[in-house]
């Protein structure tokens, strides 16, 4: 198992989370006091008239990774898209309830949601690069973010490769097509191109599933390494992996036929003690 | 029948059926050369491109000015047509209400469809006079092009909007998730990963073009002469051929095979490079 103890507080780009830094992974009271970064309250979420989350609410600690776990179908994506207003995206789906990240509510209707979306990375279980070169995958996001000075574009472009160790590896082909790296190199990619947006959270909907097992270690290590700068959200079926890398957990378990929230806690709580025994078989992996 | 009997008549028509197709297509070639080739013989490649002047019955077989005519109206018409299609398929895919959209695509379709005599046949009434206002004669490379613009932007927009309509899709879902807006996604994403689908699509027009005869004739004044400016009237290849052939016999008659030939083997080869970017596997 992979030990978070030697994890250090990274630096950070800009004074906000300057101040945050992680203890051990450890059971029993963190080592600082959580700040609440995404605040989600009664959220009820439903396609149609058919409810897929109903009355989940949920603190999301700043700098922490917080993994969403639970079976199928039981609404981990669906919160996940609410985040981000990609829910905005599917026709008749309507979200009840208020989601506040830093405070600021982003559930109403005259939210500029492409400068949300700049703040709230997001990442998919397959790769997504466009395809275009290297290059254009991360120039163009920044392009359309008013990001136009060369020197800026050459310098947030290698530090986003260098953060999520892709530079080595392509500084010599940028202008090749990004659907000829590997898939585990390609979900890299994308999460560079997050990256250079500078957002404060990433929601990864598991972002390893669909790579084989070495990728998948290598852009596990990757997420970890995001812990302390950025808040991550992660959707993962992998418990392990959920174990190894989360600092909260919360689980989702389907209620007549609507996913909500059984429980939230440490993320080794969680698994060692949980307090409900729903959680307590899932995670015992007896059920789901 | 067993099923082993069943399977092997399936097979035995379907040989038969892509035997005769494809065979066709080769007898067709070498009809077009062996009738080509007695002028061929006689007086060479060289003296189709460099003769003074196309006296096909005097021995003088320069087909220079048509094949610059031919040339010049197919780029030109899809210089017109390519923006025209591929404007018309984005407006229709991402800006256009679903009535508005649904009755733009019937109207293309119905585009398609027209037969070319009746395209000519409103270029000669309608385009050719327009431009004899502006300059004489009217009939002229312009009054061919715009016609024969007309009669391909539906090819242009119905390959556009298929290659659109392909794209999977995990890509808008990634670009909204960036943040992008609906033309950043547009001109950064969608155009350039279907760039050469859209591109065969052009090819394939402009085969068609190339290939195009009745309007072109109808309209375009069928003067054989190297055009100097867009007013002048010219004679394309497809034209030359038709005008001619009933009363052509001898070299005369093999000339006119030897541009049916050169035309064939332009669109063959607009065919091949539309195949091969077309065939390009843009989304993994």
């Amino acid at each position: 198992m992979m030990s978070a103890v030697d994890d250090k507080p990274t630096p950070s780009r800009e004074g906000a989370s300057s101040a945050f830094t992680l203890g051990p992974l450890v059971a029993g009271p963190p080592c600082c006091t959580p700040q609440t970064h995404i605040s989600i309250k009664s959220v009820t979420l439903s396609y149609g008239r058919i409810p897929a989350i109903r009355d989940v609410s949920l603190d999301i600690y700043k700098g922490c990774i917080t993994a969403l776990i639970g079976p199928s179908g039981c609404g981990k994506t669906s919160l996940l898209s609410c985040l981000n207003r990609l829910t905005d995206l599917i026709p008749g789906c309507h979200v009840e309830g208020r989601i506040a990240i830093d405070g600021q509510d982003i559930t109403t209707p005259d939210l500029d949601v492409q400068r949300l979306r700049r703040r709230v990375g997001m990442i998919f279980q397959k790769p997504s690069p466009f395809p275009l070169s290297i290059w254009r995958n991360l120039e163009m996001p920044l392009r359309e973010h008013g990001v136009t000075r060369r020197d800026e574009l050459e310098f947030r472009i290698e530090k986003a490769l260098a953060d999520v160790g892709l530079w080595a590896e392509v500084k010599d082909r940028l202008g090749s097509a990004a659907l000829t790296l590997s898939g585990g190199q390609q979900q890299r990619l994308c999460i560079a191109r997050a990256l250079t947006l500078e957002p404060s959270t990433l929601l990864m909907d598991e972002p390893c599933s669909a790579l084989d097992p070495l990728s998948s270690a290598v852009v596990e290590d990757l997420i970890q390494s995001l812990k302390g700068q950025y808040t991550v959200v992660i959707v993962t079926h992998n418990l392990a992996q959920a174990r190894r890398i989360a600092n909260y957990a919360a689980f989702f378990w389907v209620k007549e036929r609507a996913g909500t929230l059984v429980e939230f806690d440490q993320c080794r709580t969680l698994f060692d003690q949980p307090r409900h025994e729903l959680t307590a078989a899932y995670v015992k992996g007896l059920q789901g | 029948m067993s099923r082993t009997a069943r399977d092997t008549c399936l097979l035995l028509g379907l040989s038969v059926a892509a035997i005769v197709a494809s065979g066709i297509l080769l007898l067709i070639i070498l009809f077009l050369s062996t009738e080509a080739w007695p002028v061929f013989s006689q007086v060479g490649l060289l003296k189709f491109a460099f003769d003074e002047a196309w006296y096909p019955t005097e021995g003088a077989f320069d087909l220079k000015p048509m094949l610059v005519a031919s040339f010049a109206m197919s780029m030109l018409s899809i210089m017109l047509a390519a923006p025209l299609g591929i404007a018309s398929a984005v407006f229709c895919r991402f800006y256009a209400p679903p009535v508005v959209r649904r009755a733009y695509q019937w109207i293309i379709i119905l585009l398609a469809g027209i037969p070319s005599v009746v395209l000519g046949l409103w270029g000669l009434t309608v385009i050719v006079p327009l431009i004899l206002m502006l300059a004489p004669p009217g009939a002229s490379l312009l009054a061919g092009s715009l016609v024969l613009a007309l009669m391909i932007v539906p090819t242009v927009a119905l390959t556009t909007q298929a290659a659109l309509a392909s794209i999977p899709q995990f890509y808008w879902v990634g670009a909204a998730a960036l943040g992008l807006s609906r033309e950043g996604t547009l001109l950064g994403v969608a155009l350039p990963a279907v760039r050469s689908s859209i591109f065969a699509g052009i090819m394939l027009a402009m085969a068609r073009a190339l290939g195009e005869t009745m309007a072109v004739l109808m309209v375009s004044g069928n003067v054989v002469q190297l055009p100097t400016s867009l007013f002048d009237p010219v004679r394309t290849l497809t034209a030359n051929i038709a005008l001619e052939m009933a009363y052509a016999t001898g070299d005369h008659r093999s000339a006119l095979f030897v541009s049916g030939l050169a035309l064939t083997v332009l669109v063959f080869i607009l065919a091949w490079v539309a195949r091969r970017s077309g065939g390009q596997v843009v989304h993994a």
